[in-house]
């Protein structure tokens, strides 16, 4: 690629263009396409697993699909990804979840 | 081949039709309302198998005209003034995304106070935005730059959408004979739309423009620029094959000149009241002035290599703008300015704005003063555009 553009082969150049702007405009959802979110958190949820019932609400709540979580098991959460927005704390019918400020 | 009179509404709902366009979708705005009316009936009538879906505003039109282009269906929106200010934000996305879309836009002054007539202030707001923006001079090359749109924004070495502009009422509600075009020669040389530059259908998944690396966004915005470099070799190929095909008059490339060989002076203009300037260069000529006009057929992407060839050897330029960039100049004038690199002194006009109507009496007015100030060896600020406001013109008609 020149900083200048004078087209000489329309053809080739165009089907260049084509994968490099399909390639950069499109996405595919993969883990992890945007980074390590979970650096993003100021609150970090904490399964208390003495007080979990394995209900699964949790994991079905989250927005960003970073709760594990099988029927009959206890679920955990992807810190890699996990933002911190508490709505799994908010939504445990048994207060399992607590948020502790990142780093304490 | 058929000749008919068509008014140039009519005359885009008729390359609509030739065009097997699929969906359409629209919302109703002075002067653009007949063209969609026309394509109702057309699709109410059987004569076009098409998706025609109402919306609530030209915002949304835009919008799902974008979603069944991104589908991969060819597709017409059309609008004006207000209409294409409120589909704006839509226009980028549609640009950026690279999807061929056809919209027609019939020029009028944006308000306040309202005025449903021509000017060219609202398609030059969106020039920037990466459309490739025509502008017709006649009802014929309406239908003709219309059909050639679709041809030009699906070709994969563009892939970009376009915008054929035509003056509110002079071209959108005046009946003209045109020449139509076989439709069994039109499905030849138009063929079914190829799903590029991607296609969104089920159970493949993807996101279009979703959040990215800011160094994504430039190396989309250059693919862009190079897109637009190569259709002005796709609008002169297009162009081209299609008069050769369908030889219905219409002149091909980016622009067109009328007696430019060897005019010392050269008028520059786009749409429909360069009929009236070339009215107003034969007076011209008679009288023995050596004159000529450049009419733009596109402003993006722009004829910067034609037009610096053909003005080359002239003396000077004189630019009708019916736009104006508040603050600075004629927007047609700007564009000229920095086309020649300042080596050629360009006069800037600007006049019709509202649809204030200028005849060729006022265009032969202007250039004759104009070359007698500049040969008279005065100096001209240059830099300054000048208006031809409406008491000059009742002035110049009581002489």
């Amino acid at each position: 690629m020149s900083l200048k553009y004078k087209p000489i082969d329309l053809e080739k150049e165009a089907l260049e263009d084509l994968r490099g702007f399909i390639d950069k405009l499109l996405s595919r959802p993969s883990l992890g396409s945007s980074g390590l979110t979970g650096t993003w958190r100021l609150y970090k949820p904490s399964i208390k697993i003495d007080k979990c019932i394995k209900c699964g609400i949790c994991w079905l709540y989250c927005p960003d699909d970073v709760i594990r979580w099988v029927p009959k098991e206890y679920p955990s959460i992807d810190y890699n990804y996990c933002k911190g927005c508490g709505i799994c704390s908010n939504v445990c019918p048994v207060k399992a979840i607590d948020l502790i400020i990142e780093g304490e | 081949m058929i000749r008919k009179a068509l008014i140039g509404s009519h005359a885009i709902a008729m390359a609509v039709k030739l065009a097997n366009v699929e969906v359409i979708s629209a919302y109703p705005i002075t002067p653009q309302t007949i063209i969609v009316e026309k394509i109702a009936d057309m699709i109410e009538r059987g004569e076009l198998k098409a998706e025609y879906i109402r919306v609530e505003s030209e915002h949304s039109a835009l919008a799902v005209v974008y979603g069944a282009s991104a589908g991969g269906s060819r597709v017409f929106t059309a609008t004006s003034s207000h209409g294409l200010l409120y589909m704006y934000e839509m226009l980028w996305w549609v640009a950026n995304s690279r999807l061929p879309v056809v919209m027609a836009v019939v020029t009028r002054s944006i308000g306040p106070p309202w005025n449903i007539h021509t000017d060219h202030q609202d398609v030059l707001s969106v020039r920037d935005s990466g459309w490739i923006i025509g502008f017709a001079e006649n009802v014929q090359e309406v239908l003709d730059m219309t059909l050639q749109a679709y041809k030009i924004s699906e070709d994969r070495r563009v892939l970009l959408p376009s915008i054929i502009a035509l003056d509110g009422f002079i071209l959108s509600h005046t009946s003209e004979p045109v020449v139509i075009p076989e439709p069994s020669e039109v499905n030849e040389w138009l063929p079914p739309r190829k799903p590029l530059p991607f296609k969104v259908e089920a159970g493949k998944f993807f996101a279009v423009g979703n959040l990215g690396p800011d160094d994504v966004t430039m190396e989309l915005r250059w693919y862009i620029w190079r897109a637009m470099e190569r259709a002005k070799y796709t609008i002169n190929e297009v162009s081209l094959d299609y008069a050769k095909r369908f030889n219905t008059g219409s002149p091909a490339g980016l622009l067109e000149t009328y007696r430019t060989t060897d005019a010392k002076y050269i008028a520059i203009s786009m749409g429909s009241w360069s009929g009236d300037i070339k009215e107003a260069i034969d007076i011209l000529r008679d009288e023995g002035y050596s004159v000529g006009l450049i009419r733009l057929r596109y402003i993006r992407p722009f004829p910067l290599e034609e037009l610096r060839d053909i003005v080359s050897s002239a003396k000077a330029l004189i630019v009708f703008d019916r736009a104006v960039s508040m603050g600075h100049q004629g927007i047609l004038g700007m564009e000229v300015v920095s086309a020649t690199n300042s080596k050629i002194p360009v006069k800037n006009i600007i006049a019709g704005l509202g649809g204030v109507d200028v005849s060729h009496h006022d265009f032969s007015n202007i250039i004759r003063g104009f070359i007698e100030e500049y040969e008279s060896g005065l100096s001209i600020e240059w830099s300054i555009p000048e208006w031809y406001m409406p008491w000059m013109i009742k002035e110049s008609e009581e002489r």
